[in-house]
């Protein structure tokens, strides 16, 4: 994948915020080439970034939250492997390579946000015992691969609740379906390092909080109901993924920030 | 799990509400133009027996939302026909958990399949003939190779395709069932390779971006083609 491409593409698609970073360099180069009153600026100011946030915010918005969870896993998984003795030697190579796209991730959304002239969001510092309640998410493995899979799972979740939000923007939306598979790639093999299925049957919690898997006992989809199909409530849970909203996804990540 | 917390934990977001809620639910079907009188006919008459009278025609996808619709759909069946065949005829040595997931995923692809043919209604295409004379089904590298193909391919497919839709709610459905299919990939491929890199490997992930695979829709016919018997029109899908 080459991140100039993407770059590229973005400017194609999404010829707005191009015009937008334009004018908005003009409007710079205009106050500091004129004599106008600095008293005025202010409001110009006040109304073009406002403009401004209402044509490209919804992207931008998606980018950070994405980046905000990218940043929780990123830092969850070096810590893993920084703490000696935690992961099996043997299962090394799985958590380095979940370590790898999630920096990865990180990187790539920083990238396109500065690219659309929007400051990534900062890296919240991150408390993985959430308050003491995994204190031994570093020094027991158990806990690790629970929280793991915790992340993994909320993650698929959180960035299936807004793509529809990127339908405007197609390398972006593209970018973010393509992170979501890789989320839920990782979290299929973390789960069954746990003995569960690599899919989600209903809404079984397997030990996690119950808000993580609330709703994934749906079986309505589009209007149908997948069970009257001939389906088990199993197999019909299993054979789609629920999203979340960006409220249920702080209410669980929302621990594991310190205040 | 147990049936209090199924009971206790039924919240669901908003916008799932939304797609559930009566009105929708009608305007769904609506809007694909069929009755829920109608898709249930669609069902009744669209068996695997009739497929002899539909044998060898031309399967246009359609176009716009429809025609993405009719391209998950019929790659849904290329996924259902091929896991029924490596259930029902199992390779020689198929452990009890390998049995466990490809089972599964038989029915989870089963399921995507019925799901789009009740959903697109009247506008769903034919059921569509498969040949899998290139699977060696008595072989476990072969089965587990050709799934491997499969789901990777499903994943790049609805990377791919998501942009092309307009939908939001349609979106939406894709979302859910990509994931599923990425979930599929990870367990075949670590299947074939235990605990090493390869249930998310750089052959699919570009380790500097750590995207997955996104492909257009010609780009993924033109690997699903060897396997369908039927002529495949996707010159209007759009682009």
């Amino acid at each position: 994948m080459n991140l100039l491409k993407i770059i590229s593409d973005i400017e194609k698609v999404d010829a707005e915020v191009y015009e937008k970073l334009s004018s908005r360099r003009a409007m710079f180069r205009h106050l500091s080439g004129s004599g106008m009153k600095w008293a005025a600026v202010p409001v110009i100011m006040g109304s073009t970034l406002n403009k401004a946030k209402a044509q490209s915010s919804a992207v931008t918005d998606v980018l950070n939250y994405a980046l905000t969870l990218e940043y929780l896993e990123d830092d969850f998984y070096k810590s893993g492997l920084a703490a000696a003795g935690l992961i099996p030697e043997d299962r090394k190579v799985i958590f380095q390579q979940i370590s790898k796209h999630e920096s990865a991730h990180v990187v790539f959304l920083k990238s396109v946000l500065m690219q659309m002239s929007s400051t990534p969001v900062s890296k919240p510092a991150f408390d993985f015992t959430a308050g003491g309640m995994f204190a031994d998410v570093f020094t027991n493995y158990q806990t690790f691969l629970a929280l793991s899979q915790a992340f993994e799972d909320t993650g698929v979740r959180a960035y299936k609740g807004r793509a529809a939000e990127l339908l405007d923007n197609a390398t972006v939306l593209t970018a973010a379906l393509q992170i979501h598979s890789v989320e839920a790639r990782h979290a299929s093999m973390v789960r069954r390092l746990r003995a569960e299925k690599g899919w989600i049957t209903g809404n079984n919690n397997s030990g996690l909080p119950v808000a993580i898997y609330a709703g994934e006992d749906n079986v309505m989809q589009g209007g149908a109901s997948i069970t009257d199909l001939g389906y088990s409530a199993a197999a019909a849970t299993e054979a789609f993924d629920e999203p979340l909203t960006p409220d249920d996804v702080l209410a669980i990540a929302g621990s594991f920030l310190t205040s | 799990m147990n049936k209090t917390q199924i009971k206790s934990h039924e919240s669901i977001s908003d916008f799932e509400k939304k797609i559930m809620s009566p009105m929708r639910r009608g305007r769904f079907l609506k809007y694909l133009g069929v009755s829920t009188a109608m898709s249930a006919m669609a069902i009744a008459g669209c068996d695997d027996d009739d497929a002899s009278s539909m044998n060898r025609t031309e399967v246009d996808l359609g176009s716009g939302d429809i025609g993405i619709l009719n391209y998950a759909y019929l790659l849904e069946q290329l996924e259902a026909a091929f896991y029924e065949m490596a259930v029902s005829m199992p390779y020689s040595g198929m452990s009890s958990a390998e049995t466990s997931i490809l089972t599964d995923i038989r029915d989870h692809e089963l399921a995507h399949r019925d799901f789009f043919r009740v959903a697109l209604g009247s506008s769903a295409i034919a059921t569509v003939e498969f040949d899998f004379s290139s699977v060696d089904f008595a072989s476990r590298a072969s089965v587990l190779g050709t799934a491997k193909a499969f789901e990777d391919l499903g994943v790049s497919a609805y990377n791919g395709a998501g942009s092309l839709l307009t939908n939001a709610e349609y979106l939406l459905l894709a979302g859910k069932i990509v994931s599923v299919e990425a979930r599929h990939a990870s367990a075949i491929r670590d299947l074939l390779n235990p605990f090493s890199a390869d249930y998310a490997g750089d052959d699919v992930i570009t380790a500097a971006t750590g995207l997955d695979l996104a492909k257009n829709p010609s780009e993924v016919l033109s690997s699903a083609m060897a396997f369908v018997k039927n002529k495949i029109n996707f010159n209007n899908l759009p682009s």
